[in-house]
């Protein structure tokens, strides 16, 4: 056990947790941060997918040491003040179905725009590739991408 | 559902689905003397707030169903759809068979939410005629108020429950004519989405209740093995954790603070397992059993004529199927509390009533002490028709007395699952001199499901067949037998279940009769079903004319007879299945010997559509399902172990092989049939037959990519 110190959302939280914990569980356990989802424990689905100083990370396969001091953003800090650009294309574009991923899919895509405003088809399959979706929405991610870019959803 | 009083409930139908008899209820009986809200029937109330709260008794897995099944309702209410409240109903005894499965959720509540609405709305309507002391036929219902036209006067519905709530309840009432639909048809945005896409939606997995443990289970890694004993010296030594012990003959559990404990507990346990009867079971000797099974005769699911009196030249081939995993983004979970005469769950589960009964039968409870919530659902699939996590969280919860949530992890999910069952078919036919059959038979040579669970099969059917496996084509002498196969793995509904098999030998065998005839393979299929015919198979008849519609209509969108870009093939496949339509045309280049899929074109016939948005979102994602089916998806076995274990070796189809997919459904107005399975079948027979156009080499064994 260790006392850690996380910035969360803009929010100091002190956690007691053992250091090689994986951020998720603290996140979602600990801090009751349920948007971030558990897919696959191995950073292989990215449905855990969080900011850390700004960079995607997956945070089940990150240990809460490592980010201690680093400014986390989850799904719930990211539409702070009102809906993202992103979560409102999402929901224009008609993206999730079953809409488990979609949190870290977005989390994903807010990382891509935040480095590459205008991104193009490969840019964005480069960026979201990590992150799985069994509903198989990916082509509308896709456009909901190109539609927060500002080029109303057109590939 | 609380405030309802005891009602009467009437069986209004039946169909069938998923394996399972899906029945539907119109519950009424007296209107509640409660003048509070108005509730006619147990899917709907409506309080003087004007809110109307629609029940949905069926599970929302990303299907849609909370959104299309109100919109059926509303539609025959003449509700304001701003007005509208969802409330999910638990296992419930008011509703019929709750399975969500089998595509089934808007084809068997389609009358009931519909009778449902429609009978309010004339007790609304007399309520405001009575209010007023004028005749009911200058009242008309609309936008969620009663207006009197002559009059110029108009009562919300709100304001009409107090009167509504005190009049009889009529045993039916006049439906709407599709002409007249202003709800069912439109795109309306689903409900759910923003909740999804700001992290408030709460999953199974999300659920909480105070002082709850979180706890995962180790279990037999061989089926059918046992667990002999476990050391939890080391799991002990772990943080959080309070408990450790057994659960069933194959099962450990433990139990800690956090999910974190829990697996690094699990991680340190010490088990010894019993591998069992299976210890030398591998993925060859399986479908070596397929194999001898096919010399059994089998039961016959459709005959006409007689296929052994045709002469001409024969055609044969076999297709093989692996088994296949469902592998929804949401692991297994369940959260359960058990109280001592009684014990509550929250499931993200298809089946709520069956885990009400499993649960209670496990923990010697009755029924009706047994609550079920039902959460939403990251994904189905058809693996959350099973009842296990349910079981084992009531089993913690009950072992520990007090609120568990039980947690599968992704290589739970993958190893303790219940799987597709691989499969076989054996498909022949006599062409004539033209190149047309004039006999085809398809033999299909699969364990069954059912049979695996004890459930009946009627003459030795399994009970999916007659949903998923019909003839699509009117060859006069016809036959499709099933031969009934034993495994020892686990067998599960998987997405779509029988049809993507039954679909895969029969449109992959269509293509290589159309070629070896040297024929188009679309002029050859059109050519086949040529003529208005019925197909009758078991209860659903197929029509020829609504096959060749979407094969006619997918063409034209794909520009079949328009040539393709150098490097860029196509391939065509149609299926029938949950009393839907589909054909699609696949569009690929191949690289480094790779199909690579550029285009789907996707064209269903599903009789009435209720949301276009959401009938979409279906079919795009059927498709990258099937996709992933077709490329990669294979469960294979070592040493009575399923190997795979996460999205490394069972890797589904991701954005960079996810295709450009066109949706087009044929207008209809006959009664809507199923919309999230019937995609998935002529997905993996048309890309097939487009690597064929592409590389003359045929697949006749799936996953392509093996």
């Amino acid at each position: 056990m260790a006392e850690i110190t996380l910035r969360v959302n803009g929010t100091e939280k002190k956690v007691s947790v053992s250091p090689e914990t994986p951020l998720l569980w603290v996140l979602r356990d600990t801090l009751e941060l349920t948007g971030t989802k558990f897919g696959c424990g191995a950073g292989l689905c990215g449905a855990c997918t969080v900011h850390a100083d700004g960079a995607p990370i997956r945070s089940c396969s990150t240990p809460v040491s490592q980010v201690s001091g680093k400014n986390i953003t989850t799904i719930e800090g990211l539409g702070a003040n009102g809906l993202h650009v992103l979560q409102q294309a999402w929901i224009a574009e008609e993206v999730p179905q079953c809409g488990y991923c979609q949190t870290g899919q977005i989390m994903s895509a807010a990382a891509l725009l935040a480095k590459t405003p205008n991104p193009t088809d490969e840019q964005i399959t480069q960026a979201m590739n990590g992150n799985l979706c069994r509903c198989g929405t990916y082509e509308r991610i896709r456009k909901a991408i190109h539609r927060a870019a500002g080029n109303g959803g057109v590939r | 559902m609380s405030p309802l009083s005891r009602r009467e409930f009437v069986a209004a139908g039946v169909a069938a689905g998923a394996g399972l008899v899906i029945g539907f209820y119109l519950p009424h009986g007296k209107s509640s003397s409660n003048k509070d809200y108005f509730s006619p029937n147990a899917y709907l109330r409506i309080t003087p707030d004007n809110k109307v709260t629609i029940v949905v008794a069926r599970s929302e897995m990303g299907q849609g169903v909370r959104t299309a099944l109100p919109m059926i309702l509303a539609e025959e209410l003449e509700a304001d759809w701003k007005q509208i409240e969802i409330e999910q109903a638990g296992a419930s005894t008011y509703y019929g068979d709750q399975t969500t499965g089998g595509s089934a959720s808007v084809r068997t509540t389609w009358d009931p939410m519909r009778k449902a609405g429609a009978v309010a709305r004339e007790m609304l309507i007399s309520a405001a005629a009575l209010t007023w002391g004028v005749s009911r036929s200058g009242c008309a219902a609309e936008n969620g108020s009663v207006k009197h036209a002559p009059s110029n006067r108009r009562l919300s519905y709100g304001e009409l429950v107090a009167k509504a709530a005190t009049l009889p309840i009529p045993a039916d009432a006049a439906l709407k004519q599709s002409k007249d639909y202003k709800i069912v048809g439109q795109r309306l945005p689903r409900l759910d989405s923003p909740a999804k896409v700001k992290g408030e939606a709460v999953f199974g997995i999300d659920f909480r209740l105070p002082g709850m443990k979180h706890a995962v289970l180790s279990r037999c890694p061989t089926i059918g093995g046992k667990l002999t004993s476990f050391d939890d010296k080391e799991t002990k030594k772990i943080s959080g954790v309070s408990y450790v012990g057994k659960t069933s003959d194959s099962a450990v559990v433990v139990v800690a603070d956090s999910v974190w404990g829990a697996i690094e507990g699990r991680r340190v346990l010490n088990v010894t397992w019993d591998d069992g009867p299976n210890k030398d079971l591998n993925t060859a000797a399986l479908m070596a059993s397929l194999k001898q099974a096919a010399s059994k005769k089998g039961v016959s699911l459709y005959s006409a004529g007689d296929p052994a009196k045709a002469a001409g030249k024969r055609i044969s081939a076999e297709y093989e199927l692996p088994f296949m995993v469902h592998a929804p983004m949401e692991p297994g979970n369940c959260t359960a509390h058990y109280r001592g005469s009684s014990c509550e769950l929250w499931a993200p589960t298809q089946v709520p009533q069956d885990c009400r009964d499993s649960v209670a039968q496990a923990i010697g409870l009755d029924p009706d002490q047994v609550k079920v919530n039902v959460t939403l659902m990251g994904g189905g699939f058809g693996r959350r028709l099973e009842h296990d996590y349910a079981v084992e969280a009531a089993l913690v919860s009950k072992a520990i007395n007090g609120p568990v949530k039980v947690l599968w992890t992704r290589e739970d999910d993958m190893r303790f699952s219940t799987y597709r069952p691989a499969s076989l078919h054996q498909l022949s036919a006599v062409v004539d001199g033209t190149g047309f059959p004039s006999a085809l038979t398809h033999r299909i040579i699969s364990p069954s499901i059912a049979g695996q669970k004890g459930q009946p099969l009627q003459g030795g059917v399994d009970p999916d067949l007659p949903d998923e496996a019909g003839p699509v084509y009117p060859v006069p002498n016809y036959s499709v037998e099933y031969v009934m196969a034993e495994t020892p793995v686990p067998l599960g509904w998987m997405r779509s279940v029988y049809a993507l098999q039954a679909a895969f030998a029969l449109e992959s065998f269509i293509d290589e009769i159309a070629l070896a005839a040297g024929k188009d393979p679309l002029q050859y299929r059109l050519h086949l079903l040529a003529k208005d015919q019925d197909l009758q198979y078991f209860t659903t008849t197929w029509h020829t004319a609504r096959m060749r519609g979407v094969l006619q209509l997918a063409a034209e969108k794909a520009g079949w007879n328009k040539p393709l870009p150098a490097g860029r093939y196509r391939g065509i496949a149609c299926f029938g299945c949950f009393a839907s339509y589909m054909a699609e045309v696949v569009e690929i280049s191949m690289e480094k010997d790779q199909p690579r899929v550029h285009r789907v074109v996707a064209v269903v016939d599903c009789g009435q559509v209720i949301n276009p948005g959401i009938l979409e979102q279906q079919i795009q994602g059927g498709i990258v399902y099937g996709l992933s089916n077709a490329l990669r998806a294979k469960i294979t076995i070592e040493k009575g172990r399923v190997v795979q274990g996460n999205f490394d070796d069972y890797s589904p189809v991701r954005m960079d092989e996810t295709p450009v997919v066109e949706v087009y459904a044929v207008p209809s107005t006959e009664s809507p049939s199923g919309i999230g399975e019937p995609s998935i079948p002529p997905l993996a027979p048309a890309l097939c037959n487009a690597i064929y156009a592409a590389t003359r080499k045929r697949i006749r064994a799936l996953p392509i990519l093996s």
